[in-house]
């Protein structure tokens, strides 16, 4: 992967390393998952960190790092976003609307 | 230079799909975007498979890249029109290479696919076949391209601009957020860079900000207009967005991007690395 800076392919299974904190979940809106949509992460500053695709069935992922965080969606039938807030290492879900 | 001759907008690009002499190039890591759909009439470039040395961590040779245009149909006199993924970064990398070997006439998509796709403008699975062509690649153009003993030889006496993310620069992390943490290299920036992450210069539609604003980041940063330059980040993609910025859309002369970045200077033995902000208390 050190070769490689382009988000890669969303929605597969991963393993979580032990300390590493994941932010992973769906975008959707009001008819089901929305594939597609740009998937930014905000820092508690609201500062951009990163930004994936999400894969047909909705689904993004984040390595983050303890703290909130906001993840903000932009898709052509809308936008949206949702706060989560990872307290530690593990998978911390966090679902966006887009509308 | 000005913004005109290096950045098109999405409706221009629409409006010139069919123009003789204007190329539309997808460039991207992951090429599997342009096979689920692409500008119509738009030729890919694999920026992985294609643009870079198969064995050495090195770009294709002026005889290779030679090749591999004329395999795709661009001829020296086309004015080519880059867009890609990621916002624009494998374009701009792109951009900066095309610009490397002395191609003419080069513009990115402001926004790239992105703002292609959110504007909601056609997409196509058509398959693109151009003519062959001859194409004849300039020596690479030194003068926009950095090596790692130029990177240490200029700690202290050039701008250093280091575009990763915050966490990454500090050292908390060793890749962008979107990545596994995999890396082994020390974590870290060069002593002295100053830190203004690539998206600084984007908009959430992945359009660059206007100069002013671009003007203003950067010189809030530190950036020190009259000292020449260095970008780098962690391979050499989201700095060459930088350098587009810098060099392409400011204008500062003597411009350089690092493409080692910190895969490469994280790893040589005995540089100088800092911690933290690098900010003064």
């Amino acid at each position: 992967m050190s070769d490689s800076c382009g988000a890669p392919v969303q929605g597969v299974e991963v393993e979580v390393g032990s300390g590493e904190v994941v932010l992973t979940g769906k975008v959707s809106d009001s008819s089901g998952p929305v594939g597609g949509a740009f998937v930014r992460l905000l820092d508690a500053s609201g500062e951009f960190t990163a930004e994936v695709v999400s894969s047909p069935q909705g689904d993004f992922r984040f390595y983050a790092a303890p703290g909130t965080w906001t993840i903000r969606a932009l898709h052509r039938s809308g936008n949206g976003q949702a706060s989560v807030s990872a307290d530690g290492p593990g998978v911390h879900p966090v679902e966006v609307a887009v509308a | 230079m000005s913004r005109e001759d290096v950045l098109v907008s999405a409706a221009w690009s629409e409006e010139n799909l069919n123009t003789p002499g204007v190329v539309f190039v997808e460039v991207d890591e992951d090429t599997t975007a342009y096979d689920g759909g692409h500008i119509p009439g738009a030729v890919k470039i694999d920026w992985k498979n294609e643009l870079q040395d198969p064995v050495r961590r090195d770009f294709v040779d002026r005889a290779g890249f030679e090749k591999l245009l004329s395999a795709k149909g661009i001829a020296n006199d086309d004015t080519v029109v880059l867009y890609g993924g990621n916002n624009n970064w494998f374009a701009a990398y792109a951009y900066w290479y095309f610009k490397l070997y002395g191609h003419q006439s080069v513009k990115l998509l402001d926004g790239g696919r992105k703002k292609w796709e959110l504007d909601g403008r056609p997409l196509d699975k058509e398959p693109v076949e151009r003519a062959a062509t001859e194409y004849k690649a300039q020596e690479q153009d030194l003068s926009i391209r950095a090596f790692r003993d130029e990177v240490v030889e200029s700690i202290g006496n050039r701008n250093l601009v280091d575009v990763r993310s915050p966490d990454e620069f500090s050292g908390k992390l060793l890749a962008p957020a979107h990545l596994p943490q995999e890396q082994a290299q020390r974590a870290g920036h060069i002593p002295g860079a100053i830190n203004v992450p690539w998206s600084k210069a984007a908009n959430e539609d992945g359009t660059f900000k206007s100069d002013e604003e671009l003007a203003e980041i950067y010189g809030e940063a530190g950036f020190d207009g009259s000292r020449k330059t260095i970008a780098y980040c962690r391979i050499g993609e989201r700095s060459s967005h930088t350098w587009f910025a810098l060099h392409e859309l400011l204008g500062h002369q003597d411009v350089k991007n690092y493409d080692g970045s910190w895969t490469e200077y994280g790893s040589l033995v005995g540089v100088p690395v800092e911690l933290g902000s690098g900010k003064e208390a």
